[in-house]
């Protein structure tokens, strides 16, 4: 074996993988939004390229900042479409209203009001219908803001899976705040407010396809609190969050690394993980580290402030498992790498294909 | 986790390195099959390479089973898929392996219903929850596999469930291995052996191999300090002029295997005389149809399947890695026109293949450690 020729080999293969490329795929798959390598590529080379990409779209960041009479809003759009309506620790409509706030919360912009749009199927109950209505009421309540407007569709049956979705979110920039998603620089921190990945296994094992009677309830909650706490306590040290949903931790670290040209190396052992959700993870062959959460971020900080920042986490609701995963490094830049308790490091890339479809 | 963190604990990981440091005859190289993809995966996962002495290299088997389907059974599938009224349902990896005209998922994308099953049971349940559809079942898998398999189709028949059929591509593990031993640009020093296949068919399957070729098997189960564990017991063999089949997978696999499973393959199983292996060829008796009891259930019989058989792209070398005469990164299109988003070859595909497992977790951990190695 030769070791260089194993070098040339490796080298080549960077090179590819930097490579801009046209949109190749003739359909839309399922993988296309899986929030992984594949919903990168439809992003980047396809709609950002074909709306004319302007400076705040192709930062590709959780919401974008707008000047407005000299204050920083933030706005940003969503949509759900998960099955099944309801899981443990949570529905669609609490969903719609916290993934909306976090989009905000990861900007580090205070969440101001949002919008409500319903896609109706035929046929839906309307109990289901009132259930989820005041489910988002009750998580907006919750996260201190208001629902201002919102619009009414109705498509036939089999058109949609019972409701889905769409909001869009206003925030005020925290002027203390000072987040990019190339923010990280070696030697700073990385941090996780929770346990991971219950977001995605409550959802899956709702369905009741694997007939796994785990008790997992989903993570969902809105990320204010933290992000707020965050800011009081390090606001010049805070470089980077970002809330890892599709596509999991792996994904959301790959963007992060890949904006920022570091390395990102997460110490596997030290991840919360509810035994729970790991052995169900384990049984059905899935890493953790691509399973979504709703309701967790991921946080980059300088060194000398990773004590006091992880404190704040930790003060926050449902922060007491928050804990310092990993640091940044100069080296490779670009990718995440993954220190195993077994006293090895491997390459974690962003999700590929789609293990778990619509989940959100 | 209880009853597996046993088997990844580092520090004990470092201990069985350090024996295999003092086991190896240090002017001589040592290259040991794993044949399971599962090993491949473990291997990687946890950079084991990086623990063994320099002089010991793992070659990578064709014991994954997605790895070794070829293109023609996958078109064939697809076919079937695309005939009106069918829910064709299989394992998810088996979603991109590519075809002759694209994928299951590309297939799905443009109209047919393909649907993951987590097992063949949930296919049979996907025939009694949809009963005006014909519900398929892709069926693959070594030894491991091929029991649920059957235990399902035993329940459809029991059930009455008209609708459903298998689509069956089960291989059996042993002929492939005696091919690989007969082909002339293999050398290998030992084995270690398939664990799960183990648990089924026992380890007396794999007694040809010292007795006829001379080389030792160890049967490893599917942690990291089990692999260590089987390649330490390999070098062992080979310290001490020994040759023959041990189990390190003690807690699962016997010598007999599990009669029961045996017997229920017997039942709804037969010998297919020819099927085609990925990067392999033709391989006499290496492969099940469904039996003559079963034929009803047979999708073959029920679909026209064309069974065309298509060539492998010329680019992709999965053959040559599959066999263990080159390592992934030795193949033309690797990383490059081939990679986990956009496969060639099957070994691209799968979690457990060898590519992919190499281009997910080997890609850096060789990068790190090619200094020391050279020379």
């Amino acid at each position: 074996m030769s070791a260089g020729g194993e070098q040339a080999a490796l080298e080549r293969i960077d090179r590819a993988r930097r490579r801009p490329r046209a949109f190749r795929d003739t359909h839309i798959t399922t993988a296309h939004g899986a929030g992984g390598k594949a919903t990168h590529e439809l992003i980047e080379r396809l709609l950002v390229p074909v709306l004319g990409g302007g400076e705040q779209l192709a930062a590709l960041a959780d919401a974008a900042v707008l000047g407005v009479g000299g204050t920083s809003v933030a706005m940003t759009t969503d949509s759900f479409v998960v099955r099944p309506l309801r899981f443990p620790g949570g529905s669609i409509g609490e969903l719609a209203v916290n993934g909306t706030v976090n989009d905000l919360a990861m900007v580090g912009a205070a969440p101001l009001a949002l919008t409500l749009s319903l896609v109706l199927e035929e046929g839906l109950e309307t109990e289901a219908l009132r259930q989820e209505i005041a489910a988002a009421a009750a998580a907006a309540k919750s996260a201190g803001i208001e629902i201002v407007a919102g619009d009414t569709k109705v498509v036939g049956r089999d058109a949609a899976d019972g409701m889905y979705i769409c909001t869009t979110g206003i925030g005020i920039l925290d002027p203390r705040a000072a987040l990019s998603p190339a923010g990280a620089r070696p030697g700073d921190r990385l941090l996780v407010s929770g346990p991971i990945a219950e977001h995605g296994v409550a959802v899956m094992l709702a369905r009741g396809e694997f007939e796994l009677g785990a008790a997992v309830c989903s993570d969902t909650r809105s990320l204010w609190p933290a992000v707020a706490a965050l800011l009081d306590a390090c606001p010049g040290g805070l470089r980077s969050l970002r809330d890892p949903t599709r596509g999991g931790v792996a994904s959301a670290l790959n963007e992060l690394a890949q904006a920022s040209g570091t390395a990102i190396v997460v110490q596997e052992e030290l991840v919360p993980l509810a035994p729970a959700v790991g052995g169900a993870c384990e049984l059905l062959g899935i890493d953790p580290m691509y399973v979504a959460c709703e309701g967790r971020l991921l946080a980059i900080v300088a060194a000398e402030e990773a004590g006091v920042a992880l404190a704040a986490l930790r003060s926050v609701e449902g922060g007491d498992e928050a804990a310092e995963i990993g640091a940044v490094e100069p080296d490779p830049a670009g990718i995440v790498l993954v220190q195993t308790a077994f006293g090895s490091r491997r390459v974690l890339d962003m999700l590929v294909g789609d293990p778990l479809p619509r989940i959100c | 986790m209880r009853f597996a963190a046993e088997y990844r604990d580092g520090t004990i990981g470092r201990a069985i390195a350090r024996r295999l440091a003092d086991v190896v005859d240090p002017d001589r190289l040592y290259k040991l099959m794993e044949i399971c993809g599962g090993h491949t995966h473990t291997i990687y996962k946890y950079g084991i390479g990086s623990l063994l002495p320099a002089n010991v290299e793992l070659v990578h088997g064709p014991g994954c089973p997605v790895c070794v389907i070829p293109m023609g059974r996958v078109a064939d599938a697809i076919a079937i898929a695309r005939q009106p009224g069918v829910i064709l349902t299989c394992f998810g990896d088996l979603l991109r392996v590519p075809g002759s005209d694209g994928t299951l998922l590309d297939a799905r994308a443009a109209g047919a219903d393909v649907r993951i099953a987590y097992s063949p049971l949930d296919a049979l349940r996907i025939a009694r929850e949809n009963p005006r559809a014909e519900v398929v079942f892709f069926a693959i898998g070594f030894e491991t596999t091929a029991p649920s398999t059957a235990l399902t189709l035993l329940r459809a028949r029991a059930e009455a469930t008209s609708n459903f059929s298998c689509f069956c591509n089960h291989v059996t593990i042993g002929p492939p291995l005696r091919a690989l031993l007969d082909s002339p640009d293999v050398f290998l020093d030992g084995f270690v052996g398939p664990g799960h296949v183990a648990t089924v068919v026992g380890s007396a399957p794999f007694e040809f191999i010292p007795a006829e070729h001379g080389k030792g098997v160890v049967i490893a189960g599917f942690e990291p300090i089990d692999v260590l564990q089987a390649v330490l017991m390999l070098l062992e063999q080979l310290r001490s002029g020994r040759c023959e089949v041990e189990i390190q997978y003690v807690r699962a696999v016997t010598a007999a295997g599990n009669q029961r499973a045996l017997e229920v393959m017997d039942t709804v199983f037969a010998l297919r005389p020819q099927f085609e292996w990925r990067g392999l060829g033709f391989i006499p008796d290496s492969a099940l149809r469904l039996a003559d009891e079963f034929a009803e259930f047979d999708a073959e019989l029920r679909f026209g399947v064309p069974g065309v058989r298509i060539e492998d792209p010329k680019a992709c070398q999965c053959g040559e890695v599959l066999r263990g005469s080159i390592k992934p990164w030795e193949c033309k299109v690797f990383g490059t026109a081939c990679t986990p988003e956009r496969p060639i070859g099957t070994c691209m595909v799968a979690a457990e293949g060898a590519c992919a497992a190499y281009f997910n977790y080997g890609r850096l951990a060789a990068g790190a450690r090619a200094p020391e190695a050279v020379g």
